[in-house]
This record gives C-alpha cells, structure tokens and sequence, in this order.
C-alpha cells in the first residue's frame, strides 16, 4: 500500500495544517510517513507546495515521483493545476474553488474550471461556503480533508479522533465546527466516483 | 608544547549534579546507562521507554539534529535564523524555555554565534552552532582558524546548504568549506540519520579535536519523519584546555597546530573508511551489468526509490562521512566498467574521483550532463540519469502559465518606505537604491520595483557608499533592522568616517520577519541608539513611523536628506504584520493560561 498527495496552495492558507492531521492519522495508523514542506521565502504569498507520502513500507524519497501522486488536494483554484504532471492516471485532482487573485494576470474563473473539467478525475469543492456553513470561514481546511477522506488509506473515526486531538486545545466548540466543516466537505465529495 | 594531547579516548565524561536541570526530559528509548545507571535519571527514562520504543518521535531534518544534539549533552547552543536551518534553534530555544537547559540562543550574526559556541567548547563542554550555507561565509574566519586550535568539548557546525535555492542568494556546496578546513564533515540521507549523526559528530570533536561540520540540505531540513532516539550522553564537566597554547594561534604555536591537524588527517582518513556511514548497499562481489553508483546524502533516496523499476542490480556505495572513503571507493571502481555519481550540491565527489587526469573508467554525473549541474535533484533527474523510461502519464490537458511569486503582505510597513522612495526619487534621472536580504527585498518585484541590488547581508550600506565613490547622486541603502545588526553596522562607521553622501534607510519591523519572526537581537531603542553611538550626525539622522498616513512626510524628509550631500540615516519603524499577530496569539494563550490558573 502506498498513498502520494501533493498538497498545493497559496503561502498563508495553511496546507500545512491539513498535511499534519492526515500524517498523524497515518501514523497512528502504523504506516510510514514521510512530509515534506516549504518553509521560508516562497511562503508570502506566494504558490507553495508540499508532498505527503504514507505507505506500509518504508519510504525513500521526500519528494513524489513525476506521475506517481495518488492525490492533488488544492485549496486555491489556480494552483490545483500548476503541478499536473506529478499526477498518476488513475489518480484524483481534489480542489476547492477557493481563489486568491493577488497576480495581475489572474486567468478567468471560467478557463480554469473548465481545465479542471479536462482532468479525468477530478473533484471541486466550494470549501469556503461550506466552511462558513459549518460556522467558520477558517475551517475550509478541514472541508478539504473531509471531501479527500473518501480516498485517503484512513478511517472516517481515525480521521476524527485526529481533528478532535489537533483542535481540542482550542475549545469544543472549534472542535465542533471543525468535525462539521470535515462532514460538510465528505458529503460534498461523496458523489464522485472514487 | 602546543601540539594536540593524546587522542586515545573520548574525554571522560562525570555528570555534574547542578546540572541536572539541563538534562533532556524528552522520550528517551534504549537501555538505561549513563546517568540513568546511576540513577539520577531513573524516572525519566522508565516512562519514557515504555512510551517511544514503538512510537519514536515525528520530527523535521533539522529538528532531529537538535534532538540528537540535546541528547549528545550539548551546553549551548547558537544560530543566526537563516532557511532552511532556522528550524533547529528554534527547537532548541523551545526546549531551553520548557526545560530549563540546555542554553540555547540567536545571535547578532553567524560570527558572533560560531565565536560563542567556540567558548563553550574551549571550556571543555559540547556545543552546537547552525546556520545557512552563506552563514559559513560570515563564519568562516573563527571556522577556518578553530580547525587550527584543539577543540575541547565537541563543537558541531550545522551548515544547511539550499541547493534549487528555494530561499537563498546561491546554492554553494558547503563540502568544499569542510574540506578547505580539513575536518570531517556528516551528510545525512534522512531524519534518523540526522539525529545519529549530530551525535556523532560531537564525539568525533572530541576524539580528533576538531570542528565536525553536519551538512544538511533543504529537502532533508524541512521534511518530516519518524525518529528513535537513543539513551542521553551526560553533559561534560567545565574545564580549561590543559595545553593553553594550542588555543593561542601565534604563528610560532599555529605552526605546530597546523602541522597537528595535518598528521591527524590519517587518523581521520581511517575514521571515514571504517564508518558505517560509508557504506556497499550491494557489494561489488555483485552480479549483473557492470554499473557502479554512488550516492551521497539524499541523493540516495532518490536511487533506492527508481530501484525497484532497473532490471539489475547496480553495485552500489553510499557515503555520509567524510572526507571521502578513497578506498571504498577504489574497490568500487576495480569491480566496475562504469559508474554513475549521484550528489545533491556541487559535483564535489565527482571532482574528487575524477581528479586531473583523464579516469581509466567512465564516470558519469553532474559533470558530464547526465545530472544537471544546477539545481536540486529530485526521484526524475535521477531516473533519467539511470536510463529508465518515463512513469506512465496521459495527457491532462494544458495549463496556465501563471506564476505566482511571493509578495509583501497586504499592509506590510515596508510598502509604507517603498512608496515614498519612489515619489522622493522620481525627479531625479539616475538614482541607486541598494538593498539588502529580508521580506523588504520583495520590493524588487512589481508593484514597487524599488530597489536594484541584493547580494548579501549589509552589502547595501558599503554599495551605496562606492557607487557614491563613483561620482553618483543619489546614492541610497535601503535594508532591515536586523540585516543592519547582522553586518550593516561596519559599513556604517565606514560612512560615518567619510561622512559619504549616502542616505540610508533602516527599516525597523522588530522582527526578523523573512525566517519567520525571530526577535532581533537588539530592540529598537537600542538600535536608534548604536547608529547614534556610531557618530551619525543627529541633525541628519531621524525616526518616524511606517504608517500610511506617514507616507507623505516621509516622502518629504527623504527629499531633504537626499539633497543634502553628506550621510543620513533615516530609521522608519512599525511592527511587523506576522510578528503583530503572533505577539497576540501568545499573549491571548498566556491570558487563557492565567484565567485557568485563577479558576483553579
Ligand atoms: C549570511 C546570511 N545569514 C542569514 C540569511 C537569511 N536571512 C536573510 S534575510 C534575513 C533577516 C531579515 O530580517 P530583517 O533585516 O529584519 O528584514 P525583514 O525580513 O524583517 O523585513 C535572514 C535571517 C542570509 N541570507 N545570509
Ligand atoms: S511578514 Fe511582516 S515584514 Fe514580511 S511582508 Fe509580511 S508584514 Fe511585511
């Protein structure tokens, strides 16, 4: 077993956040983890990425092989298809529709939609609605584990327990609104063929 | 006689009790020795066996130096913050605050923190300093010459390379420092080996007398794995160097230093051959094609994962201990027809192997272009490099080309000083405007495109002056409060002795905002206070603050200044947006924590 996310986003929106609970799940789970980040210069604002590598056996690189990703998971529109090349065949873009236009040359909403649509197997999300839904804007990260939790090598309670460990030390009602925003965003991807 | 004592044995090592506090409390795994045989750590390490022997502890590359580090009985620890191996310090200021001990702390600069850690180590007691790899550049003074001394207590150099410069003026392999020094060096492949090696290095301090550089890279620094750490070493006892002239570099004792630290070279030699760092994956008893790899540090990773996919089995050789194991090497050679070097930064084994001369066998790598030359590798470059096919792909359809750099966060105080730079310069027809390293260079880019240089740290100051040297008006420096504490001080008093006609610009965000808000080492005040000290005329030197609403007199003042034909020194001041919000963040967490307290 063997599971590669590429996680992409804009520095700020915290993909770093959503690659600690799912690591930890994998952990906890008994897999060997590997997670590797961007620190430093590119994270103002600018596009940053970070690979997430959960398997049965060890794992050598850091790095997600060209193809090899079983996962995209992007919280901004635009950088979900900036890094399609490490995308495996059967493996699926996961995004929300969140977008952050802080570029002059911003593409048309529309254009990368319908780019997204090209990708054989795809998923968009509208996380922020849902997140605000679930009772916080901020919690569109979890919205995304959520919808990503139908292919993810972890179970619905692990993944819970995980959210519930992260958030506690904030209070139970963070705690709460982030179990909804992670059900809102499961129920949202549920549809898509896995 | 100041040739180094006796190297037979590891310095003994007694724990002393005042001590204790400095002990590491973390998880500990493995059989009890040391101080826990003599009980002192008894408790400790009981729950925490039980705790970690399965778990271990998920840690970042630099965070498992720091570990191994607290764990090697360090006494202290220094670093300037600089990407990719601020993460370290961090860890070890986090776990000093917690714990008490052992001390750990930033300093002014690279220098500054390689010279305290140099003290520590002359009394006797383990330290560590970390950095960049441009941080051993404003280091390599006290590391070239500490080479020459005989370290006492071990003192670890952690050099964190950024080859693909991620966040970084260069990619400079910091190998070659280690070898220009003639210490060892360490060059871990993962998180374990980090921990295992930082360890080492302190021991190997000790035994050779020597600085023991630890080479990381960004990909190892920033990426996270599982770590098992072992039983502590106890923290060594505070003592003075017995021979006091191997510490006073005189060239008539520098000469038998110098000469010490060649004749050790052998021993040091035999070291690296017989470590089980250097090491055949499979041995050149080898069947199959004649192919030799060679892999050094993370680029071994990238092999063992394309592994799987070649037909055969290359005879492989890895090696993280250096200098390089020349007669591992040679086996390799004799059992091969070819062979294949794979190394994260400059060809540097490459170099090596290849020598002078042409070889007797081909050699390929970064120098014959089957790995590029520049950048960091990654599991493709090496793929290629091993002749296997492409992973399957379909065509997904193409994309845009849209790149999103880093920028300045909306209503960065810096954006203040940019914008008024503009409008004071913009009657002028060919102005300078120097800069410097920090999230203030962001002002390169567009919308501001304020600033035309950034090379390195203070080098705006001393540019600004010779392109004033060189007959142009205006001349300007632009750059952080704590880029001008880390090396624009120097140059400053080179202005203030000329009176240069150069205006400079400090901007005070009270952080070191780019490396992730680390306090600067001197607070504002005192940083007003040290450019006054140094001589700045005050009726040229002036503070206001970087607010919008300031813009326009800012705006103003520059123009004065800048028609003024001598040196000014303009200090804008404003907290950081970042540093604002996390200031916040633990003062609301302290509250919590007090609230909690009373109710309690
Ligand atoms: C020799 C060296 N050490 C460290 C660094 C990493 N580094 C670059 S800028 C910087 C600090 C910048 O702080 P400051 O001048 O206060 O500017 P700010 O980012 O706060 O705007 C650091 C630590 C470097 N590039 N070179
Ligand atoms: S982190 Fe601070 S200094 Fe850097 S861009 Fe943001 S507000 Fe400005």
């Amino acid at each position: 077993m063997k599971f590669d996310i590429l996680l992409a986003g804009v520095g700020g929106q915290g993909i770093l956040s959503i690659a600690s609970i799912v690591a930890n799940g994998a952990m906890h789970k008994g897999l060997f983890v590997k997670q590797s980040e961007v620190h430093g210069m590119s994270q103002r604002g600018g596009a940053v990425v970070a690979n997430l590598r959960m398997a049965d056996q060890p794992i050598h690189s850091d790095l997600i092989p060209a193809h090899e990703a079983d996962m995209i998971l992007s919280l901004e529109l635009l950088e979900s298809l900036r890094y399609l090349e490490f995308l495996k065949p059967s493996g699926i873009l996961l995004t929300s529709s969140a977008r952050v236009v802080n570029v002059p040359n911003y593409p048309p909403e529309d254009d990368l939609r319908r780019r997204v649509d090209q990708v054989p197997h795809h998923c968009l999300v509208d996380a922020d609605a849902l997140a605000k839904q679930a009772g916080n804007h901020l919690a569109s990260n979890m919205v995304m584990v959520g919808a990503a939790s139908h292919w993810l090598p972890l179970g619905l309670e692990e993944m819970e327990g995980e959210m519930a460990a992260a958030f506690s030390r904030k209070g139970e009602k963070v705690v709460q609104t982030n179990l909804k925003a992670f059900a809102l965003g499961r129920e949202a991807a549920s549809w898509t063929p896995a | 006689m100041a040739a180094r004592s006796s190297l037979t044995s590891t310095r003994k090592r007694r724990v002393a009790r005042f001590h204790r506090k400095n002990l590491p409390k973390v998880q500990l795994v493995g059989k009890p020795s040391g101080m826990e045989a003599q009980g002192l750590f008894k408790t400790v390490a009981v729950q925490s066996v039980k705790k970690s022997v399965s778990a271990g502890q998920v840690l970042l590359g630099d965070e498992a130096v720091a570990l191994g580090a607290v764990h090697a009985g360090v006494t202290a620890s220094y670093a300037y913050p600089g990407t990719p191996s601020t993460e370290i310090l961090e860890f070890l200021i986090r776990h000093y605050k917690r714990e008490g001990g052992p001390k750990a702390s930033w300093c002014a600069n690279e220098k500054t923190a390689y010279e305290e850690a140099l003290g520590v180590s002359m009394m006797g007691r383990r330290a560590l300093v970390a950095m960049k790899h441009v941080g051993l550049n404003v280091a390599a003074d006290p590391f070239m010459n500490s080479a020459i001394v005989s370290i006492h207590g071990g003192l670890v150099v952690v050099v964190a390379d950024d080859p693909g410069m991620h966040s970084s003026q260069n990619e400079q392999d910091s190998r070659y420092l280690a070898d220009f020094a003639r210490v060892p060096c360490l060059e871990p492949a993962n998180q374990q080996e980090a921990y295992d090696m930082t360890r080492q290095a302190f021991e190997l301090s000790e035994r050779f007398q020597v600085p023991v550089v630890v080479r990381l890279v960004t990909r190892l620094a920033h990426s996270r794995a599982v770590v098992r750490p072992q039983a502590p070493d106890e923290v060594g006892l505070l003592e003075k160097p017995v021979e006091r002239n191997s510490w006073i570099l005189l060239p008539a004792f520098a000469r038998k230093q110098w000469r010490a630290l060649l004749d050790r070279q052998p021993e040091i030699r035999r070291f690296a051959e017989e470590s089980s760092f250097n090491r055949f994956y499979t041995g050149p008893e080898n069947s199959g094609p004649r192919l030799g790899v060679l892999t050094t540090g993370v680029a071994r990773n990238y092999y063992l994962e394309n592994l799987p996919d070649l037909e055969f089995q290359p005879t492989h050789l890895h090696i993280g201990a250096y200098p390089a194991p020349a007669a591992k090497i040679q086996q390799l050679m004799e059992s091969v027809e070819e062979v294949l070097v794979l190394e994260e930064g400059y060809p540097f084994l490459e170099n090596q192997i290849r020598g002078l001369l042409p070889p007797h066998l081909p050699i390929h790598g970064k120098l014959t272009g089957a790995l590029p030359l520049d950048g960091e590798l990654n599991p493709d470059l090496v793929r290629k490099a091993l002749g296997l096919p492409e992973r399957p792909a379909v065509d997904l359809g193409d994309r845009p080309e849209v790149a999103r750099p880093p920028q300045l966060c909306q209503g960065c105080p810096h954006s203040v000083a940019y914008a008024a730079i503009q409008e004071a310069l913009a009657s002028y027809p060919m102005p300078l405007v120097a800069s410097d390293i920090g999230c203030y260079t962001l002002g390169a880019l567009p919308p501001y495109s304020a600033i035309e240089s950034c090379v390195c740290m203070g080098a705006s100051i001393g540019m600004a002056k010779g392109a004033a040297d060189a007959g142009l008006h205006p001349a300007l420096a632009v750059i952080g409060d704590s880029t001008f504490l880390h090396s624009g001080v120097t140059p400053l008093m080179d202005a203030v002795a000329e009176d240069a006609d150069i205006t400079v610009l400090i901007l005070d965000n009270e952080t070191v905002a780019m490396t992730g808000s680390q306090p600067t080492i001197l607070p504002s005040q005192g940083l007003r206070d040290l450019v006054q000290g140094l001589g700045v005329d005050p009726e040229h030197f002036h503070w206001l603050e970087a607010h919008p609403k300031q813009k326009g007199e800012l705006t103003e003042l520059l123009k004065r200044e800048i028609a003024h034909r001598g040196l000014s020194v303009i200090v804008t001041g404003r907290e950081c947006l970042e540093k604002a919000k996390l200031r916040k963040r633990a003062e609301k967490a302290a509250q919590q924590a007090q609230q909690g307290r009373q109710e309690v």
